[in-house]
């Protein structure tokens, strides 16, 4: 079981309230692509707002935190955290700041 | 009817107005989809409560979502929570997808356009400017995208597909964006002849289809635009609104970046009806419910100045479809001092009851509303984020 953090308005939109937990097909090492995968899967209604429905590429004001390291420039298929894949720590999905 | 729903969408979420057929009492419904930009909601003439909304944002991209309860309740059409989605057997989640139809047969690779530069640069979905419902089908839906495309969908905005020949038949690679991006921004469907559509583009032009959508031609023959190289260009005019009346659509009115136009042939060929307007810079365009030759406008200063000349909140309305040179001003319940806000392309509508009720949208986050044609007005709301657009349902 792992732990995923969305920014408020995707929490809106897949009407939850808090982060998330997914059950990941077992797979080593644990990747941001399975990752969102399953996220994806478990809620449809995500499929484009954190990356590209085709190239899959991430929306450029979003970020992706975990265990206090930006992981955001990683590849997709790089491992995670082993403490994320344990459900201690959370990864985190974030927008950027921005307004005035 | 019983009464009048409507639909306001703004840079910061929805809001849904109802009132009975006075007119004069409302309730206000909202924010619906709070933070995110609703560039347009829009209710199928087939059933009134099927309503589409296009909700997007610069961080998440676009999402569609869609109510079949009048408003009370939306869902994205793509697929809900799915606690065991399986091995690929769960909901796609592609009511949000619109890709550009590639295929060599339809699209061929469909080329570029021209970018700022003057350089040719692809086709990027950016998001969902317009939502118009099918006359008679409450799943059947047209989208107009910026970059400049066509989409329909036929389930109720589950899937969409490119009508691809918009932007294949081959003046594409002259159109470009203006200020506000490369949008379509209006889609007519002709209501006796739904094999007939128009769409308008900013900045390319108007252009029909009378096939259903699978083939088209531009529509500007009659339009001059002094900020194009060649003013009478096939293509490259800002069109900022197109608009008909039900019962003769074969009429068309257009609000240009600069000039309001008229065409008695299906867009064959247009004429200037600007007559004795302050300006002839503007956004909307509408027309009376029963009235075809009663049109209305909200004229802004300059495309400098996206304002009200004078600081005054003026509709203008014409009982000649322009003809006349008998533009008159209607400034009864209309704020005529120190008023700088403006009027977007998709913030005025009109409904069908009798007297016909005007409503318009303003970028200071006020709902206009005139129960009697535009004599007079009276606002609904004063205080939403900008306004981007307003539509109308007269509700059984």
């Amino acid at each position: 079981m792992i732990r995923v953090v969305l920014p408020p308005h995707l929490r809106t939109l897949a009407r939850v309230t808090d982060e998330v937990t997914l059950d990941v097909p077992p797979a080593v090492p644990l990747t941001r692509a399975a990752v969102l995968d399953a996220l994806e899967a478990r809620y449809p209604m995500l499929r484009g707002t954190i990356r590209d429905h085709v190239t899959a590429q991430r929306r450029p004001f979003l970020r992706f935190f975990a265990c206090t390291r930006d992981l955001t420039h990683e590849p997709a298929d790089a491992p995670l955290p082993g403490a994320v894949g344990s459900g201690e720590e959370p990864f985190l999905i974030v927008g950027a700041i921005a307004g005035g | 009817m019983s009464g009048v729903r409507v639909l306001v969408g703004t840079r910061k979420g929805a809001f849904i107005l109802t009132a009975d057929a006075k007119r004069r009492r409302w309730d206000v419904s909202g924010p619906h989809f709070a933070g995110w930009e609703i560039y347009h909601m829009k209710g199928s003439p087939a059933d009134p409560n099927r309503l589409y909304a296009s909700q997007s944002s610069g961080w998440f991209g676009q999402v569609i979502q869609r109510s079949c309860d009048g408003g009370k309740t939306w869902e994205a059409p793509g697929g809900g929570v799915t606690m065991d989605p399986g091995e690929g057997a769960g909901p796609k989640g592609e009511s949000n997808k619109f890709v550009y139809d590639v295929s060599p047969p339809r699209g061929k690779p469909l080329t570029t356009h021209q970018w700022y530069d003057g350089t040719q640069h692809p086709w990027e979905f950016k998001r969902v400017w317009h939502l118009e419902p099918s006359h008679t089908d409450p799943d059947s839906v047209y989208a107009g995208v910026e970059d400049a495309g066509l989409f329909r969908s036929t389930d109720g905005g589950t899937t969409w597909q490119e009508l691809a020949g918009l932007r294949g038949h081959g003046s594409g690679p002259k159109w470009q964006p203006g200020a506000g991006g490369m949008c379509l921004h209006t889609i007519l469907i002709d209501p006796s002849n739904p094999k007939r559509l128009y769409v308008a583009i900013s900045a390319a032009g108007a252009f029909r289809s009378d096939d259903g959508g699978t083939t088209w031609r531009p529509i500007n023959r009659g339009l001059h635009s002094q900020y194009i190289p060649e003013p009478s260009a096939e293509v490259g005019h800002c069109v900022h609104r197109l608009a008909l009346h039900p019962s003769r659509p074969n009429v068309l009115f257009m609000q240009k970046h600069w000039d309001v136009m008229r065409s008695d042939d299906g867009g064959d060929s247009w004429r200037e009806v600007s007559g004795n307007l302050p300006s002839d810079f503007g956004f909307v365009i509408d027309v009376h419910a029963h009235e075809p030759e009663t049109i209305y406008v909200v004229p802004i200063k300059s495309d400098a100045e996206h304002y009200p000349p004078d600081g005054k909140l003026r509709v203008y309305r014409s009982r000649s479809g322009g003809l006349g040179n008998d533009w008159e001003a209607l400034t009864k319940g209309l704020p005529q001092v120190d008023c700088y806000v403006n009027v977007l392309r998709d913030a005025m509508c009109v409904d069908t009851l009798d007297p016909c009720g005007v409503y318009f949208g303003t970028t200071g986050g006020q709902v206009y509303a005139s129960a009697d044609a535009g004599d007079s007005w009276a606002p609904i709301v004063r205080d939403l984020p900008a306004v981007l657009s307003v539509e109308v349902q007269a509700l059984p």
